[in-house]
This record gives C-alpha cells, sequence and structure tokens, in this order.
C-alpha cells in the first residue's frame, strides 16, 4: 500500500481540473501547468527510487483486495515511463510557450494536456485490462482535442480519419475484453495471468492474444496498421506533433509489452514469431517512408514507425539481453523523437516551410541549432557516445541469441537508412548556400531552444550514463522476463 | 439465448463495417453508433445470459446476474456517447469549412492545400 504512485495520475488530473476555470489568463495558465509538471517530474523521480530499493509498489484503490477491485501497480518498466513521460510533458510545455498562438492557448490547450498526461500515465500504470481501456479513452479524447485544436482545413480533414480509426480499435478493445472475460471470468491482470498459466493457453486465447495485437498495433502503428500515422500526424502544431510522437504510440507498445511478456506468455512459437515478423516489416516500411519523403515532419515521423518496429523485435525475441534492450530503446526512443519534433517545429518557425528542397544554408544564420541537430540525427541513429547505441545493441545481441539473424541485419541496416533520412535534412538544410527566397524570412528561434537543450543534455547523459542507469533497466527487464516477480507483487500470495 | 445474441451482434458488425466503407461521412457515423451497439452486446451475452434477478440485494433473490459487465457497459456507453457528440460536432465543422461529407473529396494531403 503505498499512496506516492497515484501521483502522477492525481497531479495532472486536479491541474486539468483546475486549469479549466483560468481559461482566458495565460499567465496562470503557463505557471500552474508548468509547476504541475515539475511536480510530476519531482514524484516520478521519487518513485522510480522506492521500487529500485522497495520492489513493485501497489495500491489497492478503496481498500478492495486484489482481483476485486482496481489496483494501481508501478513497477520498474512503468514507473521509468512515468517519469520521461513526465520529462517530455514539461519540455513540451517549454516549447508550446513559445510556438503556441494565443486563441489556442485561451481554448483550453493547456487542460488537454494535462489530460493527456493523465491518461499516459495512468495507462502506464494500471493493474486491470478494462482500466487500461479507460486510460486510452481519457488520452485519445485529450488528443482529439489537441489535434484538432486550431481547426485549419487541414488539421479537420485528419482529425476526421485519426478519429474514426480510433472509435474502430476501441471498439475492438471492448470486444476483446469481452471475449477475455468470457473465457477467464476476470479483468485483473495479475490474476489473469495466474488463470491462464492454470488452464493452459488454448487456441481460443491465442486468438484473444492476436485480437490484442490488432488493438495495440493500431494504436502503437504496427505494420500493417500503421497507415492512419503519417497524415495524422502530420495535421497538428509541432509541439503537439512532439506529445503524440513521444507518448501515443509509446503506449500502444507498452501494452503489447505488458501483455505478451505477463498474460499470454505461454505460446511463444507463435505468437513471438509473429510478432518478430510484424515487428521486421515495421522497421522495413518506416524507413522505406523516411528515405522517400523531402519534407522534414514526414522524415521523423517514419523514424517513429521505425523505433516502433524495433522496440517490439526486442520484446518478441524474449531473451534477456534483449528485452534490456528494448527498455533502454523505447526510454531514449521517447526522449530523442521529442528532441527530433521539437528541432523540426523549430526549423519550420524559422523557415516557414517544411520542404527540404527550399531550405539551405542555414547553418551561416543558425550554428547552434545546427550542431543540437546534428547531435540528435547521431543520438537517433545509435552512434556510440549517445542514448541510441546501447538499446540496439543489446537488442541485436539479443536477437543474435534468439537466432533471429535475418530480422537482428534488417535492424542494423536500418540504423543505415535511419541516419541517411536524418541526414539527408542536415545536409540539405543546414548546408550549402542560403537561398534568396530564404532572406526575407528571418524567423527566430528565440524560446524554443531551451526545451531542446534539455532533451538533448538527457540524450548524451543517458548515453554516457549507462553504468549508473543498468541496475534500474536490469530490474525493469527482470520483471517483464518472469512474471511470477509481478503476480506475487499484486496478489500477495 | 447466447447463441442467438451472438448472431445478433455479428449482424450489428457487419452492418457496422458495411456503413464505415461508404462514403458519406454521415454513414460513417452511423456506422461507428453500430459498432459500439455490437460492442456492447457483445459485453453482456459474453458475461452469460443465465436466468437470476436484477443485482440488487433488495431483491434477496437464489441467485443474481452477473453484475460486472453491466458495470463496464455502463462505462463504455458514456465513453462512446462522447466520442461520438465530438465526432458529430466534428462532422458538422468540417461541412462547414470544408463543403463536402464525400470521403473522397476529403482525401490528400498538403500538397492538396
Amino acid at each position: 500500500m503505498n499512496n506516492l504512485i497515484i501521483l502522477p495520475i492525481a497531479i495532472p488530473l486536479f491541474a486539468g481540473i483546475i486549469l479549466i476555470f483560468f481559461n482566458k489568463n495565460i499567465r496562470i495558465q503557463r505557471w500552474l501547468s508548468v509547476i504541475a509538471s515539475l511536480a510530476g517530474i519531482f514524484f516520478s523521480c521519487i518513485i522510480v527510487q522506492t521500487v529500485h530499493i522497495n520492489g513493485i509498489q501497489t495500491l489497492e484503490i478503496g481498500n478492495w483486495k486484489a482481483p476485486y477491485g482496481i489496483v494501481i501497480v508501478a513497477d520498474m518498466y512503468s514507473s521509468l515511463l512515468v517519469l520521461t513521460t513526465s520529462i517530455i510533458a514539461f519540455t513540451s510545455l517549454l516549447f508550446a510557450y513559445s510556438t503556441i498562438n494565443v486563441e489556442r492557448e485561451k481554448f483550453f490547450f493547456y487542460p488537454g494536456v494535462q489530460f493527456l498526461i493523465l491518461g499516459v500515465s495512468g495507462a502506464f500504470l494500471t493493474g486491470d485490462i478494462f482500466n487500461l481501456f479507460v486510460f486510452f479513452e481519457v488520452m485519445l479524447m485529450s488528443s482529439y482535442l489537441l489535434i484538432v485544436l486550431g481547426n485549419s482545413k487541414m488539421q479537420l480533414r485528419e482529425s476526421i480519419k485519426y478519429i474514426l480509426v480510433n472509435v474502430i480499435s476501441s471498439a475492438l478493445f471492448v470486444i476483446t475484453v469481452a471475449y477475455l472475460y468470457a473465457v477467464t471470468g476476470t479483468l485483473n491482470m495479475a490474476d489473469l495471468s495466474v488463470r491462464i498459466a492454470e488452464m493452459g493457453q488454448s487456441g481460443l486465447l491465442t486468438v484473444i492474444s492476436l485480437l490484442f495485437l490488432i488493438v495495440f498495433g493500431l494504436k502503437g502503428a504496427l505494420f500493417p496498421l500503421y497507415f492512419w500515422l503519417p497524415g495524422s500526424y502530420q495535421a497538428p502544431p509541432s509541439v503537439v506533433t512532439a506529445l503524440f510522437g513521444a507518448l501515443l504510440t509509446k503506449v500502444g507498445i507498452y501494452s503489447i509489452t505488458r501483455v505478451f511478456t505477463l498474460i499470454f506468455y505461454h505460446d511463444p512459437s507463435f505468437t513471438h514469431q509473429l510478432l518478430a515478423w510484424l515487428a521486421a516489416l515495421t522497421i522495413i516500411f518506416g524507413v522505406i517512408g523516411a528515405i522517400a519523403f523531402w519534407d522534414i515532419k514526414k522524415i521523423v515521423i517514419y523514424n517513429i514507425i521505425t523505433a516502433v518496429g524495433i522496440i517490439l523485435f526486442g520484446v518478441a525475441a524474449n531473451t534477456p539481453n534483449a528485452v534490456e534492450g528494448s527498455v533502454y530503446y523505447l526510454v531514449h526512443d521517447m526522449i530523442i523523437k521529442g528532441a527530433l519534433f521539437f528541432l523540426a517545429g523549430a526549423i519550420i518557425a524559422i523557415t516557414g516551410t517544411s520542404n527540404l528542397r527550399k531550405i539551405s544554408g542555414l547553418m551561416a544564420s543558425h550554428p547552434f541549432l545546427g550542431w543540437m541537430f546534428f547531435i540528435a540525427a547521431l543520438a537517433l541513429a545509435g552512434i556510440p557516445p549517445f542514448s541510441g547505441f546501447v538499446g540496439k545493441l543489446k537488442i541485436v545481441q539479443g536477437g543474435f541469441e534468439a537466432g533471429e539473424y535475418t530480422i537482428s541485419f534488417i535492424v542494423l541496416l536500418s540504423s543505415l537508412l535511419v541516419l541517411y533520412s536524418v541526414m539527408k535534412i542536415f545536409i540539405n538544410g543546414f548546408w550549402g548556400e542560403p537561398k534568396p527566397e530564404m532572406a526575407n524570412q528571418k524567423g527566430s528561434a528565440k524560446g524554443m531552444l531551451l526545451p531542446i537543450v534539455i532533451l538533448l543534455t538527457l540524450t548524451v547523459a543517458y548515453g554516457l550514463g549507462v553504468e549508473w542507469l543498468s541496475p534500474y533497466i536490469s530490474q525493469a527487464a527482470e520483471t517483464l522476463l518472469d512474471p511470477t516477480i509481478y503476480i506475487q507483487a499484486v496478489l500477495k500470495e | 439465448m447466447e447463441v442467438l445474441m451472438s448472431i445478433v451482434a455479428g449482424v450489428l458488425f457487419t452492418a457496422a463495417v458495411y456503413l464505415m466503407l461508404s462514403k458519406s461521412l454521415l454513414r460513417i457515423i452511423i456506422g461507428t453508433g453500430l459498432l459500439s451497439h455490437g460492442a456492447h452486446l457483445l459485453i453482456l451475452t459474453m458475461g452469460g445470459l443465465k436466468k437470476g434477478a436484477a443485482p440488487l440485494l433488495g431483491e434477496h433473490a437464489q441467485s443474481y446476474v452477473d453484475p460486472l459487465p453491466q458495470a463496464l457497459i455502463l462505462t463504455a456507453i458514456v465513453i462512446s456517447f462522447g466520442v461520438t457528440s465530438f465526432f458529430l460536432v466534428l462532422a458538422y465543422r468540417s461541412y462547414q469549412e470544408l463543403g463536402t461529407d464525400d470521403m473522397d473529396q476529403l482525401r490528400g494531403n498538403d500538397q492538396h492545400e
């Protein structure tokens, strides 16, 4: 019993509710939301440390015992993700202050962000499958608000598609929960795992696990369910895309990981093999998109899809090294995608276009931005001193240990193409002579640099401080590899 | 009884998929309504349709029907209600701004702006 672990859910909830009352007073909104997000970072740090020292923390809501009530569970995996979420939330707010226009700020932009964070943290922390559905809906409803807020024609058009896809996947989620309840008679994740271990994973349960894969694959943009993502993520302002790209797909990945390591781990030759090949195809289609486009936002968006594939391959390979690598890579990817979308947003703000063919020679006027983009590009591709390296190394090592040679090579090759796609932005955008038509567009990136600097410092520190971080990451991987730790913590047998 | 209900839910899903694949935005929204009806009916069916009293302790009955699926449905109904009303207003706004409800004309991206 520990009330501390509900704070990442409770703080954004109350902050969001209070912010609704001050929708015309932008100064109060900014201060309150930044204080709330700083409190979020502070308490998630404490949670990470508590879980590290005392093991998995659980909170039975309303004092009802575990399988009967709703239980909030913070193991190392979810608390690390909650910490990363609150860091992304804080930097996004800083970025929003200098980029979001006043009309949006007056129409509930900041409450929308707070409720989005509430949904994401709740989805990471819950221990109940229907509660996960509810937190998904909280997150999605706020994302509907954020994607359409400002109602330009493009936003209206793309949000129709985004909402339709998510309505369908939510209905599928409800249907899947109904089937699962009919077979097992419980909704608590730990209890589900126990009952499925007792009755054995029959064909029916494998079908249900694949339905979960479809539902979470739609949220997390897994091949062949990623078709909605490139259009939808291009429509809203850069800060919203950064929030979505860093958080929303990662909740889908988290759910797939949780479901396939905690509940449906009994038939890996079928489910995990399928997951591995879907991950490989996701990587391939992601890099094809990333090298095909000449639009800065599109390139970064397709890099999200590639990263989804790499993380899920780590989960599918299911060796200790691969799972540890996928935890490393998931946290790294949330940070670096936030940084890349901020950088893309800063470039678009300076030049007024996202078309790479119209931009060149930015290095002359914005050298600091240029070198930061260079660092972000190297970190994304996984060059050793930066954060992407260890995760990919462990995933590939684990992939070889599991005998998945083909897909491990695909992961290695994908790094090359990912590097090419972001270097394309760097070489075409920052090198060369400044174009004459850019001379009159002297936008400035003032105020946008601070959040980028924070995230890039974290990236470098994450890469250099691997020794210091590894006990935390291996603790997260340990729980994922051995479901009994989770079950004993929740059911207290 | 469960078999009959499963068939009814299946018919609802079929109609929903057919409507959601059509061109007009309003038909698509009607399709999402049918889809959520089907999903809610399925939860009720999967919870079991055995005979028993309504889940009120004042009934003093021998056996009650399962209360959990009913709570789940109630939650799912209000959520889909909220999403549907948002979706309807979005459809109305985009009809005002874009002047069409034909999904074929809503294709494309920034190149067509």
